[in-house]
C-alpha cells in the first residue's frame, strides 16, 4: 500500500500545483493577488463598518475581528464552491483514468486551503499593526482550521457526488452559503443578537470556529460556545455536526463515486 | 502456446449495463416523477458474459466494431468503470492509454506538462526524474520544455503525449486506437515501438479496428460483436472473421441501395459472363465492364480505371473507341477481397479528358476458399507455385 500511498502525493501534488499556477496566468502581479485580494477587501470594510454603519464600535480591534470572520468565511466559500463543481470540471480525466476519485475534490479544497494560509498572513500582519500582542493562544487558530477544513471537505464530497447527476445543487448551495453568511455572524458582532437567540447561532460550526477564532486572535470579549451555553453536552454539537457532516459526505461520495465516469 | 504461463488479466463473465438517461428536456414535473418513480429506467446491455485470459508477455488485441463493447471492455480494463458484474483481476500495475495526454493543461510548460501527465500515469516525482530526459530526446523537443503547451503544434503536442506513454512503463500497457492519430510518420513510431514491445516481451492489449496491426503484432486476440465474444484464438483467424462481419454488413447494404444511373451519356456496369450485372463475386472470377454511350465524334478512347474503395489504384485499361458506342471489357484480375470501384474518363484524339465517370459503380470482392481456408490473401494475388522436395 506504499505504493498507492507516494502515487496519490504524486497525483495531488501535481494537481494542486497545476491549479496554483493557472490560477494568476497572465496576471502583472501573479500570486501577490492572493495576498492583495483580502487587503483590499479589508480596507473596504474598514471604511464601511468603521464609519458607515458602525456595528462593531464596541468590539475592541473590530477590523481584525472583521477580518479574521472574511478570509475563514471566504475559504469555506472557496473550498464547498469549487469543490462541488471539482469532479465535473475535472470530468476528462474521470472518464479517461482510474485515479482514485477523492483525489480530485482534496486537491480543490487544498487550492482553497493554500488560499487561506496566505490570506491568514495579512490578517496577523493587521493585528500587530493594531496593537494586538502575538501569544500562544494564537496556536489555536490550527485546530479551528483543521475543524473547518474537515467540514468543507464533508460538505464538498457530497456536492460534488450530488452535482455528477443533479446539475442544480450549486445554485441551491450558492443561495445557502448567502444566508449562511448571515447565519454565521461574519460582519456583525453576535452581541448585537438578542441573547436568548445567541446559542442557536452555535448549532452551526461555523459561528463555533469563527467566534472561536475571534476568541483566540482579536478579543476576548468574542462570545464562544464555551461561555454562552452551560450545557456541557450540548458543547459538542457543532463538532458532532462536522463529523456527521464528513462521514456522511465522503459514504455518500465513496458509494457513488464508481459510477462517475458513466454519469458525467 | 506453452501450457503453464503467467496470467496477468483474468476476465470472469463481464456483464456491463447502462443506465440510459430520461431525455434531458423533460418538465419539471416528469423530472419530480422519474425521481418518485425509480423503476422506469431504460438500461442498455453493452457487455454480456465475456471471459478471457491475458498472459504475461501477451500482445493481445481486442477487436470488434463500433458499437460492439469494445471501448466499454477497455475502460472496465482500466478501472475507469465497474462491471455490473463479473469480475476483472489484474496482475502488475496498469497503464491505460484511453487517449494521449490525458490531463495536458495548455497553460503549463511542456515540462510542467510531462510530470502531470506522469502522476496522473502512476509516477512520482523522483520516478519522472529518471525519465524525464529520455522522454524529451525521444519527442525531440529539447528547445520547447520551458514554453506553454499552448504554443505547440499539435503534432508536437502529440509527440509529447507519445513519449510519456512509451518511457513511462508499466507491466501491462493499454492501447486504445492510438494508431489512429498522427501523420504517417507518427504511425510508423507507433508501429516501431511495438515492434519494441512484442521484441521486449512487454504484455501489451491494443484495441483496434486496424486488422493489418492485429495481423503484424498481436499473438493472441479477441472479436467481439453485440457486446458477447464471439472468437478467441491466433490474430488471423480473429481478423479474418472480423471482416467477414464487415463485408456481410457491406454486401447486403450495396444489395439494398438502388442503382442511381440518372440520365447519362454514358450506361455503365460490372456484368458476369451472361451479361447480368453483378455486385459481388468471389475473387478470381472473370467479369467484364460494359460501357456504352452516345455516339460521340470527339470521342477516341476510354480510359477505364479500377481503384480499390480505399483510394489505391489498381490498374487502367485504355480502350480504343473511334466510331462505335458500347462494348464490353472482359477480365480476370486476382483482386483481393474487398470494395472496389470503377470510374471511366472518356479522352480526345489529342489524349484529352473529355468527361469522366467517377464512384458511380462499385462491387465486392469475397474470399476465394478452398475448403474454408481462403487460398491467399493480401491486395491481390501474383502468380505462383509450389514445389515439395522430400528430403531424406
Amino acid at each position: 500500500m506504499k505504493y498507492l500511498h507516494s502515487r496519490n502525493r504524486a497525483i495531488l501534488r501535481e494537481m494542486v500545483s497545476t491549479d496554483f499556477k493557472v490560477r494568476y496566468q497572465g496576471s502583472v502581479l501573479g500570486y501577490f493577488w492572493s495576498l492583495l485580494k483580502p487587503l483590499f477587501l479589508f480596507a473596504i470594510l474598514y471604511v464601511v463598518f468603521m464609519y458607515i454603519i458602525p456595528l462593531g464600535k464596541d468590539v475592541e480591534h473590530f477590523p481584525v475581528y472583521l477580518l479574521l470572520g472574511i478570509v475563514l468565511w471566504n475559504f469555506f466559500t472557496e473550498a464547498t464552491t469549487l469543490g462541488a463543481s471539482s469532479v465535473v470540471a475535472r470530468g476528462d480525466l474521470i472518464r479517461k483514468i482510474s485515479i482514485p476519485r477523492y483525489l480530485v475534490v482534496i486537491s480543490s479544497s487544498l487550492s482553497a486551503l493554500i488560499n487561506l494560509g496566505l490570506s491568514l498572513i495579512v490578517v496577523f500582519i493587521f493585528a500587530l499593526f493594531n496593537g494586538i500582542m502575538p501569544s500562544f493562544s494564537w496556536l489555536l487558530i490550527i485546530p479551528l482550521i483543521i475543524e473547518l477544513y474537515v467540514f468543507a471537505l464533508g460538505i464538498s464530497f457530497f456536492l460534488s457526488a450530488v452535482y455528477v447527476k443533479f446539475r442544480d445543487v450549486t445554485y441551491i448551495w450558492e443561495i445557502v452559503l448567502q444566508a449562511g453568511f448571515y447565519a454565521s455572524a461574519i460582519i456583525f458582532p453576535l452581541t448585537l443578537v438578542p441573547e436568548i437567540y445567541q446559542k442557536w447561532f452555535f448549532l452551526n460550526p461555523i459561528v463555533q470556529i469563527v467566534q472561536d477564532a475571534r476568541f483566540a486572535i482579536a478579543t476576548d470579549t468574542s462570545i464562544t460556545i464555551w461561555s454562552s451555553i452551560a450545557n456541557s453536552w450540548a458543547l459538542l454539537i457543532p463538532f458532532a455536526v462536522v463529523a456527521v457532516c464528513a462521514v456522511f459526505g465522503g459514504l455518500y461520495f465513496k458509494r457513488h463515486s464508481k459510477y462517475f465516469a458513466e454519469d458525467i | 502456446m506453452s501450457v503453464s504461463r503467467e496470467v496477468a488479466v483474468t476476465v470472469n463473465d463481464i456483464h456491463k449495463e447502462f443506465v440510459l438517461p430520461q431525455s434531458k428536456n423533460s418538465s419539471f414535473k416528469q423530472t419530480f416523477v422519474n425521481i418518485v418513480k425509480k423503476n422506469n429506467k431504460v438500461t442498455q446491455k453493452v457487455l454480456d458474459g465475456v471471459s478471457f485470459e491475458v498472459y504475461k508477455g501477451d500482445f493481445f488485441g481486442i477487436v470488434g466494431r463500433n458499437g460492439s463493447g469494445k471501448s466499454t471492455l477497455l475502460k472496465l480494463l482500466a478501472g475507469v468503470y465497474v462491471p455490473t458484474s463479473g469480475e476483472i483481476s489484474i496482475k502488475g500495475k496498469l497503464t491505460p492509454f484511453i487517449e494521449l495526454g490525458v490531463g495536458f493543461n495548455p497553460e503549463l510548460s511542456g515540462r510542467d506538462n510531462v510530470y502531470l501527465n506522469g502522476a496522473l500515469l502512476g509516477f512520482d516525482r523522483k520516478q519522472m526524474n529518471t525519465m524525464y530526459d529520455d522522454i524529451v530526446e525521444f519527442a525531440e523537443l529539447g528547445p520547447f520544455m520551458d514554453q506553454k503547451l499552448k504554443n505547440y503544434s499539435s503534432g508536437m503536442q502529440v509527440r509529447l503525449a507519445f513519449s510519456i506513454a512509451i518511457k513511462a512503463k508499466n507491466d501491462l500497457l493499454i492501447f486504445d486506437e492510438v494508431l489512429a492519430v498522427g501523420d504517417e510518420a507518427f504511425q510508423r513510431k507507433c508501429l516501431d515501438v511495438f515492434e519494441k514491445y512484442k521484441a521486449e516481451g512487454q504484455t501489451v492489449i491494443l484495441v483496434t479496428h486496424d486488422m493489418e496491426t492485429v495481423r503484424r503484432y498481436c499473438n493472441r486476440a479477441i472479436l467481439i460483436n453485440d457486446g458477447k465474444l464471439i472468437k478467441v484464438g491466433s490474430p488471423r483467424a480473429v481478423a479474418d472473421l472480423y471482416s467477414d462481419l464487415n463485408n456481410q454488413q457491406i454486401v447486403s447494404e450495396m444489395e439494398h441501395a438502388k442503382p442511381s444511373h440518372k440520365e447519362h451519356h454514358v450506361h455503365l456496369q460490372i456484368v458476369d459472363d451472361n451479361n447480368r450485372q453483378l455486385t459481388s463475386f468471389i475473387a478470381g472470377t472473370e467479369f467484364g465492364v460494359s460501357l456504352a454511350w452516345k455516339e460521340n465524334h470527339e470521342v477516341d478512347s476510354f480510359v477505364v480505371n479500377l481503384f480499390r474503395k480505399s483510394g489505391e489504384h489498381v490498374t487502367s485499361f485504355r480502350v480504343p473507341v473511334s466510331g462505335r458506342n458500347s462494348f464490353v471489357l472482359k477480365t480476370k484480375p486476382l483482386l483481393g477481397k474487398g470494395k472496389y470501384t470503377i470510374s471511366i474518363e472518356a479522352h480526345d484524339k489529342n489524349d484529352a479528358i473529355i468527361s469522366e465517370l467517377r464512384g458511380e459503380t462499385e462491387f465486392f470482392v469475397t474470399d476465394q476458399d478452398i475448403e474454408g481456408v481462403p487460398a491467399w490473401s493480401g491486395m491481390i494475388s501474383v502468380d505462383h507455385s509450389v514445389e515439395y522436395e522430400n528430403k531424406g
